[in-house]
């Protein structure tokens, strides 16, 4: 990449391993360009990072036509440094989805990081983003949304809920809204949060050993991720990936 | 074979009638830095039904929980020793205990030293424990719960698991029992139920684990008065059995009228201080926890 390696006083960058990244920064192709027709649909689900001297890059600059529909399904999990990165700009009346799972151990620092630019009117976003965090690994979402002075009717979401498995475990969720339309809907939650441990004692009860318990838990909580899937066999896919990655946590 | 069935029950009822299945030795157990049970004793046999009475803060539910083996609730002295006839086999978890009983009670002296086992294993050895407050699984329904549940238990047990459709059927039986319809098996556990609800949940599974003992910790409360009745007839259909054991914890009379208990106990300050028929119960009802204690 031509660009200078960002600095952590930019605000999309505070949480990232720069240490990790720069000595692959200059291997970097620039964002990839997709663009959705007006009225058309499309879908991309990511369940691996290319992953180059243990970083991990995803970087996307999406337009989405009027009418049309991004749809945006991620799993970061395989890199030491996992970055995905997402620019969507919203044409009038049209969607972007996105529905990541971000599963970490050991060292590990993962991020989701959205730029949702509500540039036109109508437009609608959902950003739905579940971390599960084991030993020191780090997972952060930023999300930022831009509604337009004149992007009236807009409807942004954003759920956002980590469960920290480890007492060193951490967890960044930072939405940033910047609002300059006023008929708009921008709803955003974070929570942080560990297994319930009465959850847990209660399917003890029913005869659940303790390892098929946590399994189930967080099988549930990362589901939410993927509910927006429509095709069922990409989403058995693409969960029982990150199932598979769950596993190896515990 | 009429002949041999009436002999086997006459010898069947002689025999369960020696088998103790529980027996509580001395439980002194703390939560935190206190201590709440203080030498708690109680025997308890196959076919009998105890219900075990108290003010708040006597130790009602730390005696279910210590049982259970719930983290948090810390055993410092005493033995509890669970000893059940074997698990009747065959599909549906073994549902129809009351018709071919196994009749090997366990020699004595070969009981299962309950303290021992994790709270699954506790489980998978028969022992069901009702919640006072059912807890709330986001994301997991509850047939999946329950499959899960009922599987690792009989695997436990050396039994085959279930298949999807024989589970299916045995869930429907017993929620009908319950009069709990499929839709609610299908959504997440407890997740909006209501507290009746819940509780009928609890018997629901309670149903379809088919346990040896089990240990309803206020089952009653929380419930209008229809749902009490059918609550209290599913605890008679599926746990009044020669071959099963209830101990009842409950505050109120009224669940008692439903299930007749054979024993009720009184516990004060962490220990049993009266034993009595069901009149006790009527007794405490009408005199109140404190005369009776004291005067114990």
């Amino acid at each position: 990449m031509n660009a200078p390696l960002p600095t952590r006083r930019d605000e999309s960058w505070r949480y990232a391993d720069l240490k990790a990244l720069e000595p692959v920064w200059a291997k970097l192709t620039g964002p990839e360009q997709i663009t959705v027709p007006a009225g058309e649909t499309v879908s991309r689900q990511i369940a691996e990072l290319p992953v180059i001297d243990g970083v991990g890059m995803i970087d996307l600059d999406v337009t989405i036509g009027d009418k049309a529909t991004f749809i945006l399904h991620v799993l970061a999990h395989n890199a030491d440094y996992g970055r995905i990165q997402v620019r969507a700009t919203l044409g009038n009346g049209s969607h972007f989805e996105l529905g990541g799972a971000i599963l970490g151990a050991g060292k590990q620092t993962l991020e989701i990081v959205t730029e949702t630019i509500h540039a036109e009117p109508n437009a609608t976003s959902n950003q739905v983003v579940r971390s599960v965090l084991a030993d020191t690994a780090t997972g952060s979402f930023l999300g930022r949304i831009n509604v337009a002075r004149h992007a009236q009717k807009t409807d942004a979401a954003q759920s956002v809920k980590s469960m920290l498995l480890d007492r060193g475990a951490t967890a960044n969720a930072k939405p940033e809204l910047e609002i300059f339309a006023d008929d708009v809907k921008c709803a955003h939650g974070a929570t942080v949060g560990e297994l319930d441990k009465q959850a847990l004692f209660y399917m003890a009860s029913r005869g659940i050993d303790p390892v098929t318990a946590k399994k189930l838990m967080l099988q549930a909580f990362i589901a939410d991720a993927f509910v927006s899937v429509d095709d069922d066999a990409v989403r058995d896919a693409i969960e029982g990936k990150a199932l598979e990655v769950l596993e190896g946590l515990s | 074979m009429t002949i041999s069935t009436g002999v086997t029950y006459r010898l069947k009822n002689f025999e369960l009638k020696r088998n103790q299945m529980l027996k509580i030795e001395n439980l002194h157990a703390t939560v935190g830095d206190t201590e709440i049970l203080k030498g708690l004793s109680l025997e308890i046999n196959a076919g009998e039904i105890h219900a075990i009475m108290g003010p708040n803060g006597a130790g009602k539910s730390t005696l279910a929980y210590a049982l259970g083996g719930r983290p948090g609730y810390d055993v410092t002295a005493g033995s509890v020793t669970f000893t059940p006839l074997p698990l009747a086999g065959g599909a549906g978890g073994g549902q129809t205990s009351d018709e071919a009983p196994p009749l090997t009670p366990p020699a004595s002296g070969r009981g299962t030293d309950l303290l021992a086992l994790d709270p699954h294993e506790r489980a998978a050895a028969g022992i069901f424990l009702g919640f006072q407050y059912p807890v709330e699984i986001p994301g997991v329904s509850n047939l999946q719960f329950l499959r899960e549940s009922l599987n690792a238990q009989r695997l436990a047990r050396g039994e085959e698991a279930l298949s999807g459709a024989e589970f299916i059927k045995l869930a429907k039986e017993k929620a009908a029992l319950l009069k709990m319809d499929m839709d609610m098996l299908k959504r997440a556990v407890n997740v909006g139920f209501s507290g009746g609800e819940k509780k009928r949940n609890e018997m629901v599974q309670m149903g379809i684990l088919n346990p040896k003992l089990a240990i309803l910790d206020e089952t009653d409360s929380g419930l209008d008065i229809d749902a009490l009745r059918t609550v209290g007839s599913g605890i008679n259909a599926i746990m009044r059995k020669p071959d099963k054991a209830v101990l009842l914890i409950t505050h109120y009379q009224r669940l008692l009228d439903e299930v007749k208990p054979d024993f009720v106990h009184v516990l004060a300050a962490g220990r049993i201080v009266k034993t009595g028929g069901p009149e006790l119960a009527l007794q405490l009802e009408e005199e109140g926890y404190e005369a009776i204690a004291e005067a114990a």
